[in-house]
């Protein structure tokens, strides 16, 4: 009787299962799709739906940047090559280089931390593919410019004073675990 | 058939003495291979596409959509790739049966096309054994699986073309069986006369003319799939098992051939059931024109068929594939008796009620419209479960 009972158990299972998983897969035939159907066919860019701590490519704000050499002390696999020198008699500071080999970099973050004014930050940007290797170096002082000098008290200058509001923005991002938003309302 | 041949001597193209064989032969070959060259090998590559798209909406992705106007033509792109590749034959393979299996596969698909039914007169040849000649040519795929195997000398392909054999081979018993209770109520085999036995209503279908017809249906579709290696049964070509099973050695034009007769079986398995149980071509009167008449019968066949070849993708999306012993179980120990009780049942039924029950029919239906109600609440279920963004538009 058992078996008997089985046998025709087994078919109803096999005909109720197969009805409910063929439900199951009737109701994605109306659900829209999750591709991102990425390079073209986004209804915005990729980067710009990306939060700000997104550690993409590393980009240098020249006019914010102090030459404090920082982060080429920070760099774990030296791809930050920087050369500033300090003209002993005005003491200021003059950059003549600044490399970073985007093809080195592990994109770990630690360069940006240090960073007194945010100059150097990680952008949303990904798309790094490029024919050599030599291009991916990113050479960002064409001639030689003074560093910045913090000044005290705000930023005067209009041309500088957003560029550095962006810096601080990316430092205060970076110093709270949960990015500046959630800092501020804890 | 005849008559285009008395139009076409008449008509006086090929002049006033033509003979008669010389220009039914011309007839035969240039409509067969209008129909296997504008039909069969196009279907079998369109289909290709629309089923990659419909598993893709399954698995809520997007599926090919670039080449050509969302991806329709996908399947020229993949098919000129496969004749751009080389032709590999294996050093320790049978040269000889390893071209010729691919042939054969694919001969087996364009065979059954001549007796395809598409309205009450497109069709090549209305065999009086139509139905029969169908399913022992759609069997010759057999042949070309296990020479594939064997000839490949591989062991993949090897246990590949042996699990086809077995399984085409069994399944066709079932098959077989599920075809009886439609000749036992129309007491023919040509493909003509079973659906001229139908009406265009869905209670007239055999599909609806009685519990057992349509447990006969269900049966025949299952052991379609598995003589098609379709999904769940394409045990014969487990990726994750068998590389790619029989096929496994062969690239190109050649691997090509094999999923072009499988996917253009699809469509095969569709005309049978549409046939045999969905009332094929027909169509109510609408009007005297034969054209007009033809043109609507075509399009009522090839929508029924489309549907099921739909369904046959669905079934694809979302089953998993069987064991081997499953596989044998399921034919051996529930198809086969069932199928069996099934002949015996339609044979006490016609033995009844000769000219069928009328009242049967309208049960039977109002009975597939309730399933077919509970099936769109549970689709309703799950989809307000899932709490998930509709999105009706079937291209993306």
């Amino acid at each position: 009787m058992t078996a008997i009972g089985s046998y025709f158990r087994n078919i109803k299972d096999a005909v109720t299962t197969i009805f409910e998983g063929m439900a199951v897969t009737a109701s994605h035939f109306v659900r829209r799709p999750y591709t991102v159907q990425y390079p073209d066919r986004t209804p915005m860019r990729v980067q710009d739906t990306l939060p700000i701590r997104y550690r993409g490519i590393l980009e240098v704000d020249l006019e914010i940047c102090t030459g404090c050499l920082a982060c080429e002390r920070a760099c774990p696999i030296d791809c930050i090559v920087m050369v500033a020198e300090k003209d002993p008699a005005t003491r200021a500071i003059t950059i003549s280089q600044f490399d970073i080999d985007i093809a080195k970099c592990m994109f770990c973050g630690l360069c940006s931390e240090p960073c007194p004014t945010g100059s150097i930050h990680h952008t949303t940007e990904f798309e790094g593919a490029d024919f050599s290797l030599e291009s991916l170096i990113k050479r960002f002082v064409k001639e030689p410019i003074p560093a910045y000098k913090a000044k005290k008290g705000p930023e005067t200058d209009p041309r500088i004073a957003p560029i550095l509001d962006r810096g601080m923005h990316f430092l205060d991002e970076w110093a709270q675990p949960g990015g500046e938003k959630s800092g501020s309302t804890t | 058939m005849q008559t285009l041949v008395q139009y076409l001597i008449s008509s006086g193209i090929f002049g006033r003495h033509a003979p008669y064989e010389l220009v039914a032969a011309i007839t035969v070959i240039v409509m067969s291979a209008a129909v296997f060259l504008g039909v069969a090998f196009p279907f079998a590559g369109m289909v290709s596409w629309v089923e990659r798209r419909v598993w893709a909406r399954i698995q809520s992705r997007v599926g090919p959509n670039r080449v050509g106007p969302n991806g329709f033509l996908q399947w020229l792109a993949d098919g000129v790739k496969h004749v751009c590749k080389e032709d590999i034959v294996p050093d320790e393979a049978d040269p000889t049966l390893f071209k010729l299996a691919p042939y054969l596969v694919v001969l087996a698909f364009v065979l059954p096309w001549a007796v395809m039914p598409f309205s009450s007169s497109l069709i090549l040849a209305d065999l009086n054994v139509g139905i029969l000649y169908m399913t022992a040519v759609t069997a010759l795929t057999v042949v070309g699986v296990l020479m594939a195997g064997w000839s490949s000398n591989d062991k993949w392909s090897l246990i590949g073309g042996i699990r086809s054999a077995a399984q085409i081979v069994s399944y066709e018993i079932p098959a077989g069986l599920s075809i009886f209770p439609v000749v036992l109520m129309t007491g023919t085999l040509s493909m003509q006369g079973i659906i001229r036995a139908q009406g265009w209503a869905p209670q007239h279908w055999f599909l609806f003319a009685n519990p057992f017809t349509m447990i006969a249906a269900i049966i025949l579709f299952i052991s379609a799939l598995a003589e098609g290696n379709r999904t769940p049964f394409d045990l014969p070509e487990a990726e994750s098992e068998l590389v790619a099973g029989f096929a496994t050695e062969y690239s190109g034009m050649r691997y090509l051939f094999f999923f072009m007769a499988e996917w253009g079986n699809l469509f095969i398995i569709g005309a049978i059931i549409t046939t045999l149980f969905l009332g094929g071509w027909q169509f109510p009167h609408v009007t005297r024109n034969v054209v007009v008449m033809n043109v609507l019968q075509l399009i009522t066949f090839n929508v029924k068929v489309l549907f099921l070849v739909f369904v046959s993708m669905w079934i694809r999306g979302t089953l998993p594939r069987v064991r081997i012993d499953q596989l044998m179980s399921l034919c051996w120990k529930y198809f086969v008796p069932i199928s069996f009780l099934d002949m015996v049942g339609t044979a006490i039924w016609v033995a009844i009620w000769p000219n069928g029950n009328e009242w049967s029919g309208y049960v039977m239906f109002a009975a597939g419209i309730v399933v077919g109600v509970i099936f769109v609440q549970r689709v309703i279920y799950y989809l307000r479960r899932s709490r998930m963004e509709l999105y009706f538009r079937p291209t993306i």
